[in-house]
């Protein structure tokens, strides 16, 4: 993993943290490539939303060195300022299981709300680019209305336009299917393909075992706060080396399979 | 026994005038009640900064914990003994928007821990400091939720302002009062002056719904 041949956009050496006495994230290491698609599954508390969290601050790592773009998020164990960890979030766009879209603001206000405040973009040239960025999630008739009126499926779709309104270099995913109901789940799964595709430089944590195949190029099976395998995704869904990662599919799948 | 509201009428005048001073006490002491409740609501949000934190809390201790009456004569009876000799009005203004600060901080950090938590890290995730997150995205919100019970606060404080007249502001308590002393109909004039008191408390109530009702409108929460 460590012969690249460019500088990796996510960074991540010996990562770990804790939460009490519970260690949560046990020295994860993880390169990711410039338009690279990383999905990362493994059973509940596995870790898997803690160690995404870390990568842009949410989560505040003990231990190990996070890089991002150039810039250490965290260096040994320490934490960088406030001031350059909101420049450092403004390159990582982040969507919620639970969506978290702004209830007070139209749906053409969340996305232009931070560019606004942030990246000093005039009125005019936000609005046009949030109206671009909503068409392409497919919501373009949706800028007036309120996100309370919206179904599961749109209101991630638009916090997806949200996130990708300050131009991100990565894209974290943070179980963005989860909350949703079976029928709507495609049309975000959808959204997040096409953006892989134009070379989002992407980290995913899901449990849609389907797209992981389809679409990541490469696959971390975390437990117990460890990254127990990672591999291209024929390799873990087709050979998986480890025990883990095999009862932990098969789990999966079969429930897949019932359902 | 008959009731004789005729002092009443012959009285409106100073009635209206009292009303007006009411009104002129109450708002002053709203806004002044508001900021305070407002700065010291944000300031009880973070046990971690030790000092702030702590001056906040002595703050809501004492003013919660002792009775208005006597804030208000601690105030304007007591600091002459300083030589702070503030004008009654100051002196009314001041204790009831310090006293109702005290319950609106309350409500102001109730209403901003209500708004969920990934509302911050939404914002915070897209580079917002916390200072601008808070102002654009959490303030909004908790906003709303204040609304009713900023409502009882300010129909409390109307209610409350009566005590004023106890330091010779001529407000409506104290104008029906004068009225009393010369008329004796101490039952007709409190009538007169509670139904008074009454509307004013309505009008409040009847606007902050309306204003909730149109904040909440389009499927805004």
């Amino acid at each position: 993993m460590s012969t690249t041949v460019n500088e990796p956009i996510v960074s991540v050496r010996q990562l770990a943290k804790s939460f009490g006495a519970n260690r949560v994230l046990n020295g994860i290491d993880i390169d990711v490539q410039p338009s690279q698609v990383i999905v990362v599954i493994g059973p509940s508390g596995s870790g898997k939303s803690t160690f995404l969290r870390c990568l842009n601050g949410l989560e505040t790592a003990e231990e190990g060195t996070v890089r991002i773009c150039g810039h250490a998020l965290v260096d040994n164990g320490r934490m960088i300022d406030e001031n350059g960890l909101n420049r450092i979030r403004r390159d990582v766009g982040m969507v919620f299981q639970s969506f978290n879209l702004f209830p007070h603001l139209t749906v053409l206000q969340n996305v232009t709300l931070a560019p606004r405040s942030l990246a000093r973009v005039s009125a005019v040239d936000a609005e046009s680019q949030a109206r671009a960025l909503l068409a392409k999630v497919g919501l373009g008739h949706k800028a007036d209305v309120y996100p309370g009126t919206l179904s599961g499926g749109q209101k991630q779709r638009v916090a997806i336009a949200r996130a990708l309104a300050m131009r991100p270099q990565v894209m974290l995913f943070d179980e963005p299917t989860s909350a949703l109901d079976p029928e709507l789940v495609g049309e975000v799964l959808q959204v997040m393909q096409t953006l892989a595709s134009e070379g989002m430089t992407m980290l995913i944590v899901t449990h849609e075992m389907n797209f992981a195949r389809d679409v990541a190029d490469m696959v971390v099976v975390m437990d117990h706060g460890s990254v127990i395998e990672a591999g291209p995704p024929a390799q873990i869904f087709g050979a998986p080396r480890e025990a883990r990662t095999r009862s932990f599919l098969q789990a999966v799948l079969s429930r897949e399979q019932a359902a | 026994m008959t009731l004789d509201f005729s002092p009443v009428w012959a009285g409106w005048e100073t009635l209206a005038t009292g009303a007006a001073t009411t009104i002129e006490v109450t708002a002053c002491s709203l806004v002044l009640g508001c900021v305070l409740g407002l700065l010291v609501g944000i300031g009880r949000l973070a046990p971690q900064r030790r000092v702030i934190y702590g001056l906040c809390t002595a703050y809501l201790t004492f003013i919660r914990g002792t009775p208005l009456l006597v804030q208000l004569f601690i105030l304007f009876f007591g600091l002459p003994q300083f030589g702070i000799m503030l004008p009654a009005f100051a002196c009314g203004v001041l204790g009831l928007g310090v006293y109702s600060g005290a319950y609106v901080s309350e409500i102001v950090r109730g209403s901003i821990q209500s708004v969920d938590r990934g509302q911050m890290e939404a914002a915070r995730s897209l580079g917002m400091p916390y200072r601008m997150a808070m102002r654009k995205v959490i303030l909004p919100q908790a906003f709303v939720r204040m609304i009713p019970p900023l409502g009882n606060e300010f129909i409390a404080l109307i209610k409350n302002s009566a005590l004023v007249s106890l330091l010779t502001i001529n407000d409506l308590m104290h104008e029906g009062e004068k009225i009393i002393s010369v008329s004796y109909r101490s039952l007709e004039v409190y009538i007169a002056i509670a139904f008074i008191y009454l509307i004013l408390t309505s009008a409040t109530s009847l606007v902050l719904r309306r204003t909730e009702k149109s904040l909440r409108a389009d499927g805004r929460v």
